[in-house]
């Protein structure tokens, strides 16, 4: 738990629009997360009108996002927001953009989940893509949580488990060349596979940007392009 | 925990459209009305042409440079420019449809439905208490216990009354400046005015005297319409619903706050505002 407060300014509506700003930014990525969830399964279980749901709701995702923009303009422009507070928003401005990204993947996949409802289904029931998109999920949700704690410690933790993404995402990738060498008849299925998989990767890439959100937000460093080891000082500094 | 609570996604797609909508739509009945008001000292024509609405309940800010009129239109709205020598008001103020500058119009009425406080803070030289009853024993209220109940209703309504009520019978002037604007306000709320006019109330207090004006206008807008002028543009952003910025005696641009310093529509605004301007 971070000594973060954003509950002690003498204007009390100031007080409100930060909490509201929060929440909504929660409420968005748990929208996401949804997203996410729903995609992998629509996938992995063959359901075309889960697909289609998540196709539909993709607007939704963008609708919040355009609308707590705007709040954050207002903010910027009505309240003159300093120090903490002028990290909350311009994290909040960049963390909804890269949620409305992980969105249009999370749309990415359901479509390709479409597209291959009519194709012969693989023996292992798109065991990869449900096993990548559940440390995907994960990530997304524990990025999240560090977000509404404003936890810099938390945020590195899941920063590091990209890592371990990136290596099942090569994995896979590895995986299916072999495949598509063995049998050419595969090379369709194979490519729709890694279309998938590669938008999950995308998608922690994106639970990745927002943790050095948390951390610029919390400890006031800006950790974007660093190393590991540069974002652990970072996050673990006094400030 | 983050994602505990924020399970429900039942999205309301109509709500977001109104959001996501600059200036909502959100329509009050008029309070004050200004009407191709002209006001001329001697010779100089120092309000030109002026119509626009205040709106009931809502807190409305006059901004713009020095000179611009932003204070003579303010005491306009209780006459107080009655009490300048070569004064001369031409078009229409309706006070609730009541024409404030006709010849029936009682003036001590008027001021007493219309309230005003000034840049510098100016308690009488009497007690605390006796400061937020005058209004009160002005217009003959005599029973004490009338008195006490609406001196506290008035402090707690200024946010004064913790920090006063044990030495509600020390001089008013051994309060900080902060502390006598609030009860300069109080004084004000007693008589429970319908419209409280401003005028560059917080210019001559510390940041966080101001921020407690400024919250404080906040609280109050609810029971009254709020008129304020204001140097401090980001004063009149984070207090106000609506804006007018006045140049040279001209009303350039009247909106929702939210709309004039987002988007403001004419090129003077935006130029004052970003600070541009001169």
């Amino acid at each position: 738990m971070s000594d973060f407060q954003f509950g002690q300014h003498i204007s009390q509506q100031f007080n409100a629009e930060l909490d509201a700003l929060r929440n909504r930014v929660l409420n968005m990525g748990g929208l996401v997360e949804q997203q996410v969830i729903n995609a992998v399964k629509s996938l992995a279980q063959g359901d075309s009108a889960l697909a289609e749901a998540v196709i539909e709701n993709d607007h939704k995702v963008n609708a919040i996002e355009v609308s707590i923009d705007e709040q954050c303009t207002q903010i910027l422009a009505r309240r003159q927001p300093t120090a903490s507070d002028l990290r909350l928003i311009l994290a909040v401005i960049k963390t909804i953009s890269d949620l409305e990204r992980m969105g249009d993947q999370a749309e990415k996949i359901a479509r390709i989940g479409l597209r291959l409802v009519d194709r012969e289904r693989p023996n292992n029931d798109y065991f990869e893509i449900h096993s990548l998109g559940e440390l995907v999920q994960m990530m997304l949700r524990d990025s999240l949580d560090a977000f509404a704690r404003m936890d810099a410690e938390a945020a590195l933790e899941v920063a590091t488990k990209d890592e371990k993404i990136d290596l099942e995402y090569e994995g896979i990738m590895r995986q299916h060349v072999t495949y598509m060498m063995e049998d050419p008849r595969m090379i369709k299925r194979s490519l729709e596979v890694i279309w998938a998989i590669r938008a999950l990767e995308r998608v922690g890439d994106h639970a990745k940007n927002i943790c050095e959100y948390i951390i610029y937000l919390v400890k006031g460093k800006d950790v974007r392009h660093t190393t590991l080891a540069q974002m652990k000082e970072a996050a673990l500094s006094d400030r | 925990m983050a994602t505990q609570n924020v399970m429900t996604h039942g999205v309301d797609m109509a709500a977001l459209a109104r959001d996501n909508e600059v200036t909502q739509n959100d329509e009050h009945d008029t309070c004050l009305q200004v009407k191709s008001l002209d006001l001329y000292y001697g010779d100089k024509r120092a309000l030109k042409d002026i119509s626009f609405d205040i709106p009931r309940g809502r807190v409305t800010a006059f901004i713009g440079p020095s000179g611009c009129g932003k204070s003579t239109l303010l005491r306009c709205f209780n006459r107080m420019n009655d009490l300048v020598a070569n004064v001369r008001i031409e078009g229409d103020i309706l006070l609730d449809g009541l024409d404030i500058n006709s010849r029936e119009v009682n003036v001590v009425e008027l001021r007493r439905r219309v309230g005003m406080v000034f840049q510098k803070p100016n308690p009488f030289p009497k007690s605390i208490f006796e400061n937020v009853a005058y209004g009160l024993r002005i217009q003959g209220v005599k029973n004490r216990s009338v008195i006490e109940d609406a001196v506290e209703k008035a402090l707690k309504q200024s946010a004064l009354w913790e920090e006063v009520k044990d030495r509600l019978h020390d001089n008013a002037l051994g309060l900080s400046g902060g502390q006598q604007q609030r009860l300069v306000i109080a004084r004000a709320v007693a008589i429970e005015p319908e419209v409280l006019l401003l005028d560059e109330p917080a210019s001559a207090l510390d940041p966080i005297s101001t921020l407690k004006i400024e919250e404080l206008i906040f609280e109050l807008k609810e029971r009254y319409t709020i008129v304020i002028v204001t140097h401090n543009m980001q004063q009149a952003a984070r207090v106000s619903d609506y804006t007018a910025f006045m140049y040279m005696g001209e009303l350039v641009e009247f909106d929702h706050t939210k709309k004039l310093f987002t988007n403001p529509r004419k090129k003077q605004t935006e130029d004052y505002i970003t600070g541009r301007y001169g």
